[in-house]
């Protein structure tokens, strides 16, 4: 206990959206994390700021990076951290979100980290469970830990974010990751741009104060960073499309249509990639361009951050 | 009985276009004796025992056209007992129920059920409305004339729309050959798939599916355009839109139509739902502010001609679930008049016109002789002191299940007694 930093105050009890968040709070978080990032290079990662404590990961969707990232980053503090499989919960025998987290919270957990399918489920967790709750994605709502380690990894390669050009491109209307990404580098003073066909961009995006465009040519000018979204077909229920190959050939990003950007611009990808689809595979995998592989890596030290921060 | 007096009172009879102060003489009978200024403390036999109403307000016992009961199917959301207790509260003494129960009212049988357990356990008077379509699937019709010779006044399928243009052609064809009304929940289910809430910005942060009001504009249209075909007593059960608003505009010199609207849409608006606040997920969905003033001018403009309650009574088990899981609808039958009062109160609706719109209005499309105060008539009415300030507690409501969306509003004007053929059900 008395090894927790007691100067570090963060303004909200969970980190359910970048939304709630302040300036102060990000910056904090992102500071923190910095501090994770040689921890997690040298030899020994592992550290014990979080003995005692009790983390449960609850990951009603399918995840790898994210539930893998919180997973190590629990570990590498020292929590104890359960993996809830929830193929084999009760969940599957209908119980309700209430009523899983009555169950856990009766087993005193210190953090909770949850994935699901339904826009505001964390909300809801949180509003029943005396512990901090960590919003791993909800629904197409938000999904804060994923923007901020894409906002250090920018700060990590460009050196700040202020003044920035950023432009989102693919199928906004179901990531969670854009929503989050947008809030976050509007405050911290970037310039977004948003690009998707019309049939993939929410209703009045606009007014969150970002530049939309359905055109790869004129959203992409001048932007410092080249953010893909990966194409999210198990939730599209019916036709936005008419076919990959066509999306492709249209908001793709190829060497072509990265030519709009800035010649130093970097190439970012939430995960998990359709190459081909989204986006040229060489060009993702090229190492002066894209920086997906350097997202993941800061996305351990972001959860670390996270953890410690909220386990307060 | 005894004959009962009621004098000092302020009396707004719509129908009668009665607006004075005045006295309410009833008889033994339960019936309106005499009522309006001439009923005073002068010409009333001297030995009779009265009561002095001070100003406050003698309404007719409000028609609420919109009414979901759990019975049969759902007793543990309501009951008639239940539900005509939480109707009396609020001043309502006559509703019609919709068909969507377990069994669906769509046969002669289950009507027979229903008027014989509305008859014995609910204390108002219940027009039970019947389905259009069998088991309200939406593709075959169901006995209308048959139904209608039982007593159901308004054949609708509720919470669902007719989709297919065909058939509802044949509705309306069927409805004019038997004088039938119609009441169509306008709702395109192509646009509307996965909705949850007001397609715009706050769906968007939410990151909620939105309803475009696309939806609800597309079935006004088709209906409408059909009525100039297939001309019959057709309801649109309400609407939620400017942009619907304007179809029902261009519309109204052409074609024969009502349109109602839910208190709820005329009171709140989409940022009410905050975060995630479920029991303000309803249908049709709440819309932005500037959708809410422009129903608000409809009705001012007589383009909107009853106001509902839109009682859907749900459990808190259906509730308390993400809002993508929860159950649709508010419960609100005991709060419609008051609600409605906050429209007189901040100077949008004179209260005559409220008052139209929640009595002799929507008696005049379902042709009872219901909301009125007419001489002879059964004396169904309310007494409301149109300033008492009071607050809305879920703990407090009278309805079995407390999905109130106004929570701990802060309203002004109460029902302080409600009468039913004479009788006071209710008292404050």
């Amino acid at each position: 206990m008395a090894k927790i930093d007691k100067a570090i105050k963060i303004s909200q009890k969970h980190l359910l959206g970048i939304q709630d968040l302040s300036i102060k709070d990000i910056n904090l978080i992102l500071d923190e994390a910095k501090t994770f990032i040689s921890l997690n290079k040298s030899k020994n990662k592992k550290i014990d700021i979080l003995r005692g404590k009790t983390q449960i990961n609850l990951f009603f969707e399918p995840s790898t990076r994210t539930q893998s990232s919180f997973e190590l980053a629990g570990k590498r503090l020292g929590a104890d951290v359960m993996s809830m499989n929830i193929t084999n919960s009760a969940i599957k025998k209908g119980e309700t979100l209430v009523d899983t987290a009555m169950t856990l919270n009766a087993m005193h957990p210190d953090i909770i980290v949850i994935r699901h399918q339904d826009s505001g489920a964390c909300n809801l967790l949180s509003q029943k469970v005396n512990c901090a709750v960590l919003n791993a994605g909800d629904g197409r709502r938000e999904h804060p830990t994923q923007a901020l380690l894409d906002a250090l990894t920018i700060i990590d390669r460009k050196k700040k974010i202020q003044g920035l050009r950023i432009a989102i491109c693919g199928d906004i209307l179901h990531s969670r990751v854009a929503r989050s990404n947008i809030y976050l580098l509007n405050m911290l003073g970037a310039e977004v741009n948003i690009i998707a066909p019309s049939n993939l961009m929410p209703k009045d995006i606009d007014r969150l104060g970002v530049n939309t465009f359905s055109d790869m040519k004129d959203g992409l000018k001048g932007c410092d960073i080249v953010m893909m979204l990966r194409l999210q077909n198990e939730r599209m229920s019916s036709s936005f499309l008419s076919s990959n190959r066509e999306y492709y050939e249209y908001y793709g990003l190829t060497p072509d249509k990265l030519n709009f950007a800035k010649d130093d611009a970097l190439i970012m990808h939430p995960g998990p990639m359709n190459r081909g689809i989204e986006i040229d595979t060489k060009l993702a995998d090229d190492i002066n361009k894209s920086v997906i592989k350097e997202q993941v890596e800061l996305g351990v030290a972001v959860r670390m951050a996270c953890l410690k921060i909220f386990c307060e | 009985m005894k004959k009962q007096y009621f004098l000092n009172a302020n009396i707004i009879d719509p129908k009668n276009s009665i607006e004075e102060i005045g006295g309410l003489i009833v008889n033994e009978e339960g019936k309106i004796e005499a009522i309006g200024k001439k009923v005073n403390k002068n010409n009333i036999p001297s030995r009779e025992k009265y009561i002095d109403l001070n100003g406050k307000y003698i309404i007719p016992g409000l028609v609420d056209m919109r009414v979901f009961v759990g019975e049969p199917g759902y007793e543990y959301k309501e009951n008639f007992r239940t539900l005509s207790n939480a109707a009396l509260a609020g001043g309502v003494t006559s509703v019609v129920t919709m068909p969507n129960t377990s069994p669906v009212i769509d046969n002669v049988s289950i009507v027979d059920f229903l008027k014989r357990r509305g008859r014995d356990k609910s204390k108002i008077n219940i027009f039970p409305s019947a389905s259009l379509t069998k088991n309200i699937e939406g593709t075959n019709m169901t006995e209308f004339g048959l139904l209608q010779k039982k007593g159901i006044i308004a054949f609708t399928d509720g919470i669902r729309t007719i989709q297919n243009s065909r058939l509802m052609s044949r509705i309306m064809r069927s409805a004019f050959d038997l004088d039938c009304l119609i009441m169509q929940h306008a709702e395109d289910y192509e646009l509307s798939m996965n909705g949850m809430m007001n397609d715009g910005v706050i769906a968007t942060k939410l990151g909620l599916q939105g309803i475009p009001d696309l939806a609800e504009k597309i079935i006004i249209e088709r209906d409408l355009s059909l009525l100039e075909d297939f001309n019959c007593r057709y309801h649109i059960s309400q609407i939620s839109s400017s942009k619907s608003l304007s179809v029902i505009r261009n519309k109204k010199d052409q074609v024969d139509f009502t349109t109602g609207v839910s208190i709820n849409n005329l009171s709140l608006n989409e940022n009410d739902i905050g975060d995630f606040r479920t029991f303000l997920k309803l249908s049709p969905p709440l819309r932005t502010e500037e959708d809410r003033m422009s129903l608000i001018t409809g009705i001012n403009k007589d383009l909107i001609d009853v106001i509902v309650s839109d009682h859907k009574p749900e459990d808190e088990e259906s509730k308390r679930l993400t809002f993508s899981q929860a159950a649709t609808g508010a419960s609100g039958i005991e709060t419609l008049l008051p609600l409605s009062l906050e429209l007189f109160h901040n100077d949008s609706i004179k209260l005559s016109k409220i008052i139209k719109l929640l009595t002799s209005n929507p008696a005049k499309i379902l042709k009872i002789n219901k909301g009125n105060l007419s001489i002879g008539n059964d004396a169904d009415f309310c007494i409301v002191d149109l300033y008492k300030p009071w607050i809305v507690k879920k703990e407090k409501m009278i309805s079995k299940s407390k999905n109130t969306c106004i929570e701990d509003k802060k309203l002004q004007g109460q029902v302080i007694n409600t009468f039913v053929k004479g009788l006071e059900l209710f008292k404050i």
